[in-house]
């Protein structure tokens, strides 16, 4: 198990503050984040890249803080491709099972499998030079995972890389975990998508900070913070301010029914949470529309509310034109209430 | 449109060929001209516009009356080049790569107030130096001799290579060192195996630059050696007489250029092949 307790770095760009997570072994936990939210940091940190000012970070109870990077146990992918330009992409692969101790034969053996694994076999006397930007990510993919480390980090590895291979390349994550049962995979990812389909855990950071770490269908049913709430989906969960009064949600001067099962909180301000999927066209409500663009297969329509912005997902491709009025409705029952300062206080009755 | 602008492009690598490679050849030619040929107005082509001699080429190789000997102040000039510049060039990238990857800070006294330290030296008029150094040599008794001078050209040379390589290393993305600590290899090890082979083409620079430095210097040769470690540069000089021999001087100019000029041919192709291309996007 890989412990985090209490710890801070004092990184000028991004600190790390007050972290603490028990990562077990033989699961694949995926950061998310926004750009800037301290995932590389994070991971630059376990990795021993960047000191930690406070706290303790331990691996199986033994303190890791004192060891250097080269006894860690870990593998890395960088996001920025890194590679050794000067060697062949198989000496490439090669490299670190050498400094491991394996043969010249036995090295070059693993390593073409591990090219083979992210789709290079064949290439293994070019130079990384020679290869498009997605194959020398496998390269660097190969590198890592060529070394059966203990733990695996992994920092926005396949933003690079076409669909298919992100897909292929996902599908064999759990299959590298299924071969070292001790093994920790840490991926981070800036797509709510990929963070869900991928971990088996989630842990969600924002400003160099843990906002919440479980299951990614918990973390999705029932966000901690409205910080988490916008990170967890993609269109994101839209937050507009309102109030409870009288037994009802009040959103600017429109007045909502609750769902029966939906337990109201003191009458007072709240935040309200409503998802992509809880507007539908149709209805008594009147909003403009902002944006809408098409994801393929779905429309994301950004709506002006008389109570504040929003976001839309209408299923299939549909013409919406920039400051059209549009009559929409609001499903409650998948509504979120946050308290003032922004914690979750959605409660809901037990069918039972 | 293409023709014109083609014929336009090719006058003007002719002109500026024909600027570089005419001193050489005005030198070449003087260089088989005898007394009379030099005395007779301009002429540059042999056998038609003068008779050659090889007069100028012999008296390098000769002795006493006859000329002076080349091969001895080549030698030392050689040595105490190359010496100088691959202890520069080994002391001066350990101290740039320091520089360029860990911080240091003594009281007031960061990373680049060292740097600037380095570079300082070349600031100094040399004859602010010369004392100095005459002075050290002499109590360690090493005036006109290849040590002495070694040891004075390596602090001449030293502040170069580190400005050089500490520009080049930063250059180099600092992720490269680390993954290559990742892949098991110690600080140094890391240096050894992955930064320095991608540091060819600021080797080659900082090289060429140490050897044209340490190779044409004159002052310091000429302050601190006396007759026993004549370097190439205070022979030209030495040549001078009441009768200033130009065909000697040339083929002399044209021998201690040389070397610097097969050197740069030689490297050349590895300043461009020292590229970090494929190493990170």
């Amino acid at each position: 198990m890989l412990s985090l307790k209490n710890l801070s770095t004092a990184d000028r760009k991004r600190p790390l503050s007050n972290l603490n997570a028990d990562l077990e072994s033989g699961k694949i936990y995926t950061i998310l984040g926004r750009t800037g939210a301290g995932k590389t940091e994070l991971l630059r940190t376990l990795m021993g890249l960047d000191d930690i000012a406070e706290g303790h970070l331990a691996l199986d109870g033994e303190d890791l803080s004192k060891r250097p990077v080269r006894k860690r146990q870990m593998s890395m992918v960088y996001q920025q491709f890194i590679n050794y330009p000067h060697l062949t992409v198989l000496k490439n692969v090669v490299f670190p099972l050498r400094r491991q101790g394996y043969s010249v034969e036995d090295a070059k053996e693993r390593a073409l499998a591990a090219l083979s694994l992210v789709g290079l076999a064949g290439f293994e006397d070019r130079m990384p030079s020679e290869l498009s930007g997605g194959q020398q990510q496998r390269v660097a993919i190969a590198r890592a995972i060529v070394k059966k480390s203990r733990i695996l980090l992994m920092d926005e590895p396949l933003a690079n890389l076409d669909y298919k291979l992100r897909e292929k390349l996902r599908e064999e994550f759990p299959r590298l975990l299924a071969e070292n049962a001790d093994g920790i995979i840490l991926y981070s990812t800036t797509e709510p998508a990929e963070a869900m389909q991928l971990g088996h855990e989630m842990i969600v950071m924002h400003e160099g900070q843990i906002l919440a770490k479980g299951a990614p269908e918990e973390i999705f049913e029932a966000p901690a913070t409205v910080e988490v709430a916008k990170l967890i989906s993609d269109p994101p969960v839209s937050i507009v301010d309102g109030k409870v009064a009288a037994g009802r949600i009040i959103l600017g001067a429109t007045e909502f029914t609750p769902p029966p099962d939906l337990v109201l909180p003191a009458n007072g301000p709240v935040h309200v949470g409503i998802r992509p999927d809880a507007l539908s066209v149709g209805g008594d409500t009147t909003a403009r529309v902002v944006l809408a663009e098409f994801s393929g297969s779905d429309t994301i329509v950004h709506l002006s509310l008389s109570f504040g912005s929003a976001v839309m997902l209408v299923e299939g491709i549909h013409e919406f034109v920039p400051d059209q009025n549009v009559s929409v409705s609001l499903d409650t029952s998948s509504l979120l209430l946050f308290s003032a300062e922004g914690k979750n206080i959605t409660e809901r009755r037990s069918n039972g | 449109m293409g023709r014109t602008y083609n014929i336009i492009k090719y006058l003007c690598l002719l002109a500026w060929t024909t600027f570089v490679v005419f001193p050489f050849l005005w030198a070449l030619s003087t260089s088989f001209k005898d007394a009379n040929a030099i005395t007779s107005g301009a002429r540059y082509i042999p056998w038609v516009e003068f008779e050659p001699s090889v007069q100028g080429w012999t008296s390098l190789f000769a002795s006493g009356s006859q000329g002076i000997n080349i091969v001895q102040p080549f030698l030392n000039s050689a040595s105490v080049t190359l010496l100088a510049s691959i202890v520069s060039l080994g002391l001066g990238t350990l101290a740039a790569y320091g520089l360029s990857r860990f911080s240091y800070k003594a009281g007031f006294v960061k990373n680049s107030d060292i740097t600037f330290f380095f570079i300082s030296q070349r600031i100094m008029p040399p004859i602010v130096l010369a004392i100095p150094f005459f002075l050290m040599l002499k109590e360690i008794q090493a005036l006109d001799t290849i040590f002495g001078l070694v040891i004075v050209y390596v602090a001449l040379l030293l502040p170069i290579a580190v400005w050089v390589m500490t520009d080049f290393f930063a250059s180099i993305p600092k992720e490269l060192d680390e993954m290559a600590m990742i892949d098991g290899c110690t600080p140094i090890g890391a240096f050894f195996s992955v930064v320095l082979p991608n540091s060819t083409a600021g080797l080659v620079v900082a090289g060429m630059f140490c050897l044209i430095f340490g190779w044409n210097d004159f002052f310091f040769a000429f302050i601190l050696t006396f007759t026993e470690t004549q370097l190439l540069p205070v022979a030209i000089v030495s040549l001078n007489s009441s009768v200033t021999p130009w065909w000697s001087l040339s083929a002399f100019a044209l021998i201690s250029v040389t070397p610097l000029a097969l050197i740069a041919i030689v490297v050349e192709r590895f300043m461009s092949r020292g590229s970090l291309a494929g190493a990170f996007r």
